[in-house]
């Protein structure tokens, strides 16, 4: 029998997930060393990557974008080509890897299956996934019940994974009962007519946490609501994904695994556009939970603009000369 | 009582900041007696490619500035230039052993250069458009319009400051962004010069100047996809010709080298624009 996650959750809080029983255990956390925290992402952001190195982790970065597009604007051209860039990132090499996954918003879900076509499935088989932002994003002000309907709309229309933002105004005012809550309808709503489950994406807006303590609360909280992953922001609040930021959730994955066993990914979303940066992240992963979290199930680049750079420097490294947007698509 | 001597620091010019090297190399500027000047930045390749980014990015608003807008900036940049005479004349009378009433003829030849291009900001379309003429009831346009990002090695031999002038001025007349390689062994006044382009409202990232070695820049530059036009005025001393194969996998433009400092002509303007040709009917019926 497998081991749910809310197994876990009941033996970290007991058997009442009551918000008194909660509490207990987040602000039993300890609490963040801002200064420190700051100077080891400073630190794993000077690593040097030499050319081998450095071309295992342009392909490495390229198989974990979620490439993304939620704009207002968008439309179900918009999503193809979206979906053109991810099957085939660089035409001019077709042995550049595919990424990880496509996010849209959840009306563009069924346009995003049509264009993905034959190639849509599990990323670990080199297939491209389909995300789907829900619950009002970005900013999760609306009833339960919507919520919760546009959870289903996405998952009815073809989702394997659903990103939803956590209400940022219930736990600023310390209602933590009523976020966890939440998340777990959410993680409820995934679950699709035929039993399996969409995989469930936990947003923290941590741009709108204030303070590193909180975030570590919130990462704490959605790993104990059943979040499969927990994401730094909406990309639409700055600021977004920051190297502290993503390492300090980091170290809330690696602590819960290392009570619960179970593994849960993180994906830092908005603000990460050029390889140099991404090149951080990875090994801000590895050396903190470890390399085995670099596979697609356990860590993604929320990133738009990102690809465009990282191909560039793959051709730049393929050629040995310098590259330029010319040779790229404008998204 | 005596004073103990500030010495300055020459740094890059990159996208409106200046910048150390990315390599963190520095190479000792020499007097012509041998006597220490000063440090400058010996930039690498990712200066370079950094650089690039520059210009490209500040393509799109300086292109798109009216010619006359431009004009007054570039205007702007020669009266500058006229306030800091003194400290041009006292960085080639030190670097380059020029007496100081020839130092005082090279700074003023270039302040005078530099509104000759200036004036030409917003009158070479004039002359090098046309409308054709056409059998037909419609018209036939034909307009230049500015190549991009430019890469300019500034003459090695000749006066410092004028050799610079004489390469970009052309280049920002004609609307296009430039990535300057100053003369290597005197980058003094080069860097000074762009202190007076970052206080002269010069959009950041139109100018960008890297110090370094031509025989290593320059082919980073030929072989790069985002640069499209390349002049090569003083790399003669380099295999140019090496230089322009490289250059042709992208059809980057290429200047080849000339002697001694490029005279002031419109053709050197005219070599970093593209010819559009429109047509447009004559009525609506």
């Amino acid at each position: 029998m497998t081991i749910l996650s809310t197994d876990h959750a009941h033996s970290l809080v007991g058997t009442d997930f009551s918000e008194k029983n909660l509490k207990a255990v987040l602000n039993g956390l300890p609490g963040v060393d801002a200064v420190g925290l700051e100077a080891r992402a400073a630190d794993l952001g000077t690593r040097s990557i030499k050319t081998s190195s450095k071309a295992w982790a342009i392909d490495k970065i390229i198989s974990l974008i979620d490439l993304t597009t939620l704009e207002g604007a968008d439309t179900p051209g918009k999503v193809h080509s979206l979906a053109a860039k991810g099957m085939l990132p660089d035409p001019s090499d077709t042995a550049t890897p595919r990424v990880a996954a496509l996010c849209v918003y959840g009306d563009m879900v069924g346009h995003a299956v049509d264009a993905l076509g034959t190639l849509h499935g599990d990323p670990d088989a080199g297939l491209i996934s389909i995300a789907a932002v829900a619950t009002a994003f970005p900013s999760g002000r609306s009833s339960r019940a919507i919520k919760l309907a546009d959870t289903r709309d996405a998952v009815a229309a073809g989702a394997d994974e659903i990103d939803m933002v956590i209400d940022r105004s219930a736990f600023l005012s310390g209602r933590l009962g009523l976020v966890f809550e939440e998340i777990q309808a959410v993680k409820q709503s995934c679950v699709r007519t035929d039993g399996t489950s969409a995989h469930l994406k936990v947003i923290l807006e941590t741009g709108e946490l204030n303070t590193y303590d909180n975030v570590r609360m919130a990462s704490w909280l959605a790993m104990l609501a059943g979040g499969d992953f927990i994401k730094t922001s909406t990309g639409k609040v700055a600021p977004a994904a920051t190297l502290p930021v993503t390492l300090l959730m980091l170290e809330a994955v690696r602590d819960w695994h290392a009570q619960t066993g179970q593994k849960v990914g993180v994906k830092p979303a908005g603000g990460i556009r050029t390889s140099k940066d991404a090149i951080k992240y990875l090994v801000t992963v590895s050396e903190t939970v470890g390399e085995e979290w670099l596979t697609p199930h356990l860590f993604r680049f929320g990133a738009s603009s990102l690809l465009n750079d990282v191909l560039l420097q793959r051709q730049k490294l393929s050629t040995g000369h310098y590259s330029g947007p010319d040779y790229v698509t404008i998204d | 009582m005596s004073r103990l001597a500030v010495p300055k620091t020459y740094k890059l010019f990159i996208g409106g900041k200046f910048p150390r090297s990315e390599s963190g190399r520095v190479y000792e500027i020499l007097s012509t007696k041998g006597d220490f000047v000063a440090n400058a930045a010996l930039a690498s390749r990712k200066d370079l490619r950094d650089s690039v980014v520059a210009a490209r990015s500040a393509l799109s608003s300086w292109s798109g500035a009216t010619a006359y807008n431009r004009g007054q900036v570039l205007y702007r940049i020669a009266e500058v230039l006229e306030g800091r005479r003194a400290q041009f004349i006292e960085e080639i009378v030190s670097v380059e052993g020029a007496t100081a009433a020839a130092a005082a003829k090279q700074v003023d030849d270039a302040i005078d250069l530099w509104v000759w291009y200036a004036g030409w900001a917003d009158k070479y379309t004039q002359v090098a458009g046309n409308a054709n003429p056409v059998s037909g009831p419609y018209f036939n346009l034909s307009v230049p319009e500015p190549t991009g990002v430019v890469a300019v090695i500034a003459p090695q031999a000749s006066g410092s400051l004028l050799g610079l002038v004489s390469v970009i001025a052309p280049v920002l007349a004609g609307a296009n962004t430039v990535v300057a390689v100053p003369r290597f062994d005197a980058p003094l006044t080069a860097i000074s010069f762009a202190e007076v382009l970052a206080t002269s409202d010069v959009p950041s990232g139109v100018v960008n100047i890297i110090t370094g070695k031509p025989a290593e820049l320059a082919p980073w530059f030929a072989s790069h996809a985002d640069v499209n036009a390349l002049d090569l005025a003083g790399a003669g001393d380099l295999d140019w010709v090496d230089l322009q194969i490289a250059a042709a996998e992208t059809l980057m433009r290429v200047l080849p080298p000339v002697e001694g400092v490029p005279a002031a002509s419109l053709a050197r303007i005219t070599a970093f624009t593209e010819t559009k040709t429109v047509w447009h009917t004559k009525s609506l019926i």
